[in-house]
């Protein structure tokens, strides 16, 4: 068991790009889910549009990444307003169904063969991401390196971390601010009870799917720093696991908490990485007997893990860790 | 032998992810005469621009396979002068243009006979039966497909007529049941018949079980429905990786009536095993249908669907009524599986890949409604298969889910729902 490389990539995921990308899609949702009381569960369609999005435009049709980043953006805006127009009128669960169906449609279309031209099919697309490791003000340093090896960082990394905690925090900002304002009051009121607000004469359906375009293009962000981090994407990254661990950052963190959603992305990839790497080590030095949990076995504990947390936190603790009882809508006593 | 005979002219029902875990993508097939394997037939596949791909001679099973490259379109030809003396391609079609997926491993059949069937005789009228053929083809898949997905969606719909829940975690019932009749079937030997059986009480069992310990203890609780939901999703991740855990990622066949050939019935060529699946598939949902119309129990479970005070008030016991629901939903789902099982192999995510379908023929129909539920799922299976006239077998799934998402556009309460349920 290789205890040093377990715990420097465990410590290295308390900010790594996967947890920026994570928590990204998680402050989205919680603007979804946590503030507004809209069931999305098709967040990794968002991430994934702009992903897609940037990377169609620049490493399909080799234009500059700027315009990508745009197109990214706005392909969210888009996809906000077609899963929300049929939707948003109708029962919560209905949402449900159909955003999670959208996301498996759009995962489906990156998939599909017939346009492997555009999307790369099931290789997905690379080399889009020079422009933006260009642009790098750390290129060529050392990165980061403390406690002795423990947390290491490239000059890469270092430039996407960058990058990316800034995207957190100034969402954050935004969310902060937004909620302060009287249309984040208007939001949570219709969390509370729509029909209150419907009578003193506010549009729900048009503050309900600003929230939708809001919390999407937030989610589109961690789109952008997945694809650039790994410097590609698979169609089968966007598919609804990706969403589930997002619902389970923020009902860890707390829903309706500016914060939760960052710190719940924290922990949770500490914990599943720890874990995973462990279990993969122990695994791959037979410390468990063979019919009992092999390599290939190990992989597939994380989500077991993560599927029974969900269910025990809803039970349990359905506020979170940081969560505020009056404030979340799912019951809590 | 894994991949059914007949997937080829059945259009395997792989939903997108089924591929991820294939190894690469490959052509294969199976060549028999009158279910006698024909060995040493020489087969060459060639890539579109005519360069040549690869080559395979069946082995003694009558099997080959050639991996190729890439996924797309790919020209294979049977050599004629291998085969035995006597032994024709029967629709006179030696060379065929198959076009395989990403990761899939694409069967290509080459139907032979024994020389009866002399080519070229066929072949004027060959271009309009095949289009027939392919009709009804379709016809019937579309027919079985949506008998599996009703078996489901009827349980999903009960369920949630008379717990408000919509239970995400139905899908993986659907796949218990497939792994159960699996577990008896292959790794225990008893034959599928009782192995079904077995897996539909077991499915029963669970059902009862789950509301018992889990959804009744929850409603006790006042959970509300929102955060029963997401804890059905989570309940589902943690199934569904639990079954990839426990089985593996691989696809599996059962072992009995794998390579069933097919049988002429009209213009329909069926296998047997999916008439009699069919036939049990029907007797299951009728039964089901009429004890809520003319049992005194399902007239209780009715009560409870409209109003769940009332009907206690009435003197109804709703905790029974709700653990009857589960119960009859439970052997339902593992009804399904042990039908979808038989049709396309068996794997750990095989039931959360028909879940949305599910959903979608539940929502089309109206939510809550026992015969929405069999209307919803006998479009959405007609739809997917005949829309693969028009659009890639990898695509048909959109289809359905678009469906989805423009009905909830024009009737969001379904075609038979009512519109106070939606509000």
């Amino acid at each position: 068991m290789n205890w040093h490389s377990i715990f420097s990539v465990s410590l290295e995921s308390i900010i790594g790009s996967t947890t920026i990308a994570y928590a990204l899609a998680a402050i989205g949702l919680n603007v979804h889910f946590g503030y507004t009381g809209l069931l999305n569960f098709g967040q990794s369609a968002f991430l994934g549009v702009g992903a897609y999005g940037m990377a169609i435009t620049v490493s399909t049709f080799d234009l500059p990444l700027w315009l990508g980043i745009i197109i990214g953006l706005a392909g969210a805006v888009v996809l906000a307003l077609l899963l929300g127009i049929p939707t948003l009128r109708l029962r919560a669960d209905y949402l449900a169904i159909v955003t999670i169906a959208a996301a498996e449609i759009i995962r489906l279309f990156y998939r599909a063969t017939g346009l492997r031209k555009w999307t790369g099919a099931s290789d997905g697309l690379q080399s889009f991401s020079q422009d933006f490791y260009d642009l790098n003000p750390f290129a060529g340093s050392k990165g980061i390196n403390l406690f002795g090896d423990l947390i290491t960082f490239t000059d890469r990394e270092l430039w996407i971390l960058v990058v990316g905690w800034t995207l957190v925090l100034l969402s954050c900002l935004v969310v902060f601010l937004l909620m302060r304002s009287p249309w984040g009051r208007v939001l949570k009121a219709i969390r509370e009870d729509e029909d209150a607000v419907r009578s003193l004469g506010k549009n729900v359906f048009s503050y309900k799917m600003q929230s939708l375009v809001l919390g999407g293009v937030i989610g589109c962000l961690g789109g952008f720093v997945f694809g650039l981090d790994r410097a590609a994407i698979q169609p089968d990254t966007y598919g609804t696991e990706f969403t589930f661990f997002a619902y389970t950052i923020v009902i860890l963190g707390g829903a309706a908490r500016v914060f939760g959603p960052v710190v719940g992305a924290s922990i949770f990839w500490v914990l599943l990485v720890f874990i995973d790497s462990t279990l993969s080590e122990a695994s791959n030095d037979h410390v468990f007997p063979q019919w009992l949990m092999t390599t290939s076995q190990a992989g597939s504990v994380r989500y077991i893990l993560v599927g029974l947390g969900l269910v025990l936190l809803l039970i349990y603790r359905p506020q979170g860790i940081f969560g505020d009882k009056r404030e979340v809508m799912l019951d809590v006593r | 032998m894994l991949t059914a005979f007949l997937a080829c002219v059945m259009l395997s029902f792989g939903i997108g992810a089924t591929s991820a875990w294939a190894a690469g993508e490959a052509l294969q097939g199976t060549l028999t005469n009158n279910g006698a394997p024909v060995p040493g037939v020489k087969i060459k596949a060639f890539s579109q621009d005519g360069a040549a791909v690869g080559e395979a001679t069946s082995d003694d099973q009558g099997k080959w396979k050639i991996p190729v490259p890439a996924a797309g379109p790919y020209k294979v030809d049977l050599d004629v002068s291998s085969l035995p003396p006597g032994v024709t391609v029967t629709n006179g079609r030696p060379s065929l243009t198959p076009t395989v997926a990403d990761g899939q491993e694409r069967n290509v059949l080459f139907p032979l006979g024994g020389g009866a069937a002399v080519p070229g005789q066929n072949q004027p009228s060959a271009p309009t039966s095949g289009k027939l053929d392919r009709v009804a083809d379709l016809l019937y898949s579309g027919i079985h497909f949506s008998l599996i997905i009703a078996l489901a969606a009827l349980g999903i719909s009960l369920i949630f007529g008379t717990t408000g829940l919509t239970n995400f975690a139905h899908g993986e019932m659907v796949t218990f049941g497939a792994l159960i009749t699996f577990l008896f079937n292959v790794t225990l030997g008893l034959p599928l018949v009782i192995s079904g059986v077995i897996s539909v009480i077991v499915g029963a069992g669970v059902g009862y079980l789950q509301d018992r310990t889990f959804w009744g203890w929850l409603r006790k609780r006042r959970t509300n429905l929102v955060t029963m939901m997401i804890i059905s999703i989570g309940l589902s991740l943690a199934l569904r990786y639990l079954f990839l855990y426990f089985f593996g990622g691989e696809s599996r066949a059962f072992s009995d009536y794998n390579a069933q050939a097919g049988h002429q019935y009209g213009p329909f060529l069926i296998a047997p095993k999916n008439l009699i699946c069919d036939v049990i598939a029907i007797v299951a949902l009728t039964a089901v249908s009429l004890a809520l119309v003319m049992t005194r129990l399902g007239k209780a479970t009715r009560a409870v669907a409209d109003n769940p005070a009332l009907a206690a008030a009435s003197g109804i016991n709703v905790d029974r009524i709700i653990r009857l629901v589960w119960t009859i939903g439970g052997a339902l789902a593992s009804l399904s599986g042990v039908i979808l099982g038989a049709f396309q192999n068996v794997g750990y995510q095989m039931g959360f890949q028909i879940l949305l379908l599910v959903f979608a023929a539940v929502t089309l129909g109206g939510f809550g409604t026992a015969w929405g539920a069999l209307l919803g799922s006998l479009v959405i299976g007609l739809f997917i298969q005949f829309s693969t006239l028009w659009i890639p077998t990898e695509l048909k799934t959109v289809g359905a889910l678009g469906v989805l998402i423009v009905i909830l556009l024009f009737r969001p309460q379904g075609i038979l729902g009512r519109r106070a349920r939606i509000g």
